[in-house]
């Protein structure tokens, strides 16, 4: 079980990530949590400085990039 | 295929890229002009003819300069992150700080919605809030679409005068923010917030392969976003072309209108987002009689000082300092304006 977090305040390219990060879980076929992260309090605990970051298992991967689903899944596996 | 072999043909394929690119480029004149009076077999001098005329080569050249520009700083901003701009930034003294950030604002990829975890990002490590802000002037005053745009419509010279005294004014209002010591009006949680070290996202050292997947996204994300507005603004700009009388608008943005300077930056405020449409239709309006600083000063106020930020600034920074930082910047840009208006 992994634990996806979408770090951003909900801009458009924030719910972009998510989707993919969605289609990815679901390609892969595997379980796991995703969760949006939007307080702005929250998002500088990951020490990111440009959203939309993507945290899989509380280590930040990405940050001010809409990652394709392909990528997430590279990340996932 | 070795690497090297690889490299080559790649070289060639770009260099027999750039020579079709420049050829179409240098074609678009005569094809407009053939396009309109012998295609069309419009008549010669007409309204019309002259506003399909201005559409037809302004807008395949505009978007085909975007295109380069856009790819090519895309490239250049790979070598940039937040978090290098940030250990650059932290602890340096005010005014080379200040200098520092606002060039450094050019190169770092921004973006406005970010605008709030930087400005936290920055403060809590040590970054002054004079720095900080002169980053924040000059990240969306100074951007390649406007650039581009200010280039291929008005030629080198306004594009220059555009970026040096917006440089210029990122500096000086910056240092002037920091000189106010206005630490009091950021929102007190900002400097008790705990901020991690962002060292995680960085990975591996970028590839040149990254790099230009990095310019190829930016151009997909860039030019997709703003090529509506681009011909939208050149398609009224053809209309005020063909249509509106000369000297219309040296009534009302003329040199000799004071009021028109600080209008045009009120003006600008609300309008954000839409300067790739806005280049255009001032452009028109400067070959119909407008004074070229109340036209950069307009620009200006457009594209630097945008309400939609101000309001994403507002959770982390106390109204008088929103207002105090829209106040310096708006007035650099009024000196700009009465500048250009009293020299040119």
């Amino acid at each position: 079980m992994k634990t996806i977090q979408i770090l951003g305040t909900g801009c458009p390219k924030c719910k972009a990530l998510a989707a993919n990060a969605e289609a990815a879980v679901e390609a892969l076929g595997i379980e796991a949590r995703i969760e949006k992260v939007e307080k702005i309090q929250d998002i500088m605990k990951f020490g990111v400085m440009i959203t939309p970051a993507l945290v899989v298992d509380g280590q930040l991967r990405s940050a001010g990039k809409v990652l394709s689903e392909k990528e997430i899944e590279t990340l996932l596996k | 295929m070795t690497v090297g072999r690889r490299v080559v043909v790649r070289l060639v394929l770009l260099l027999l890229g750039a020579a079709l690119w420049w050829l179409v480029y240098r074609g678009l004149q005569p094809f407009a002009t053939w396009f309109t009076y012998d295609l069309l077999k419009m008549a010669d001098g007409g309204r019309l003819a002259s506003a399909v005329e201005f559409f037809v080569f302004e807008a395949p050249k505009v978007l085909m300069l975007l295109t380069v520009v856009v790819f090519g700083v895309g490239i250049v901003r790979s070598f940039f992150t937040p978090e290098r701009t940030r250990r650059i930034l932290a602890g340096k003294r005010e005014a080379l700080g200040n200098v520092l950030a606002s060039l450094l604002g050019v190169v770092t990829p921004f973006c406005s919605c970010s605008a709030v975890p930087l400005f936290i990002g920055f403060v809590t490590t040590g970054v002054p809030l004079g720095v900080t802000f002169s980053f924040l002037v000059a990240a969306p005053m100074i951007n390649e679409v406007a650039l581009v745009l200010l280039f291929g419509l008005f030629g080198w010279k306004v594009a220059a005068l555009y970026m040096g005294t917006g440089l210029l004014i990122a500096m000086v209002a910056g240092w002037v923010i920091g000189r106010l010591r206005l630490e009091r009006w950021v929102e007190d949680w900002v400097y008790k917030t705990p901020t991690g070290t962002g060292q995680a996202g960085e990975g591996a050292p970028l590839t040149w392969n990254d790099r230009v997947r990095f310019g190829r996204d930016a151009l997909k994300d860039i030019v997709g976003r703003v090529w509506p507005f681009v011909l939208a603004g050149i398609a009224v700009g053809a209309g005020i072309h063909g249509y509106v009388p000369q000297n219309f608008m040296a009534s009302i943005m003329g040199k000799g209108v004071w009021w028109s300077v600080p209008l045009a930056v009120l003006i600008g405020i609300p309008m954000y987002s839409n300067a790739a449409g806005i280049i255009p239709v001032v452009q028109a309006l400067l070959g119909k009689g407008a004074a070229l600083g109340t036209v950069l000063a307009f620009m200006m106020s457009v594209i630097g000082l945008s309400l939609p930020e101000m309001i994403i600034l507002r959770k982390v920074l106390k109204v008088p300092l929103i207002v105090t930082f829209a106040g310096v910047v708006g007035l650099g840009i009024l000196i700009v304006g009465y500048l250009f208006n009293i020299v040119l």
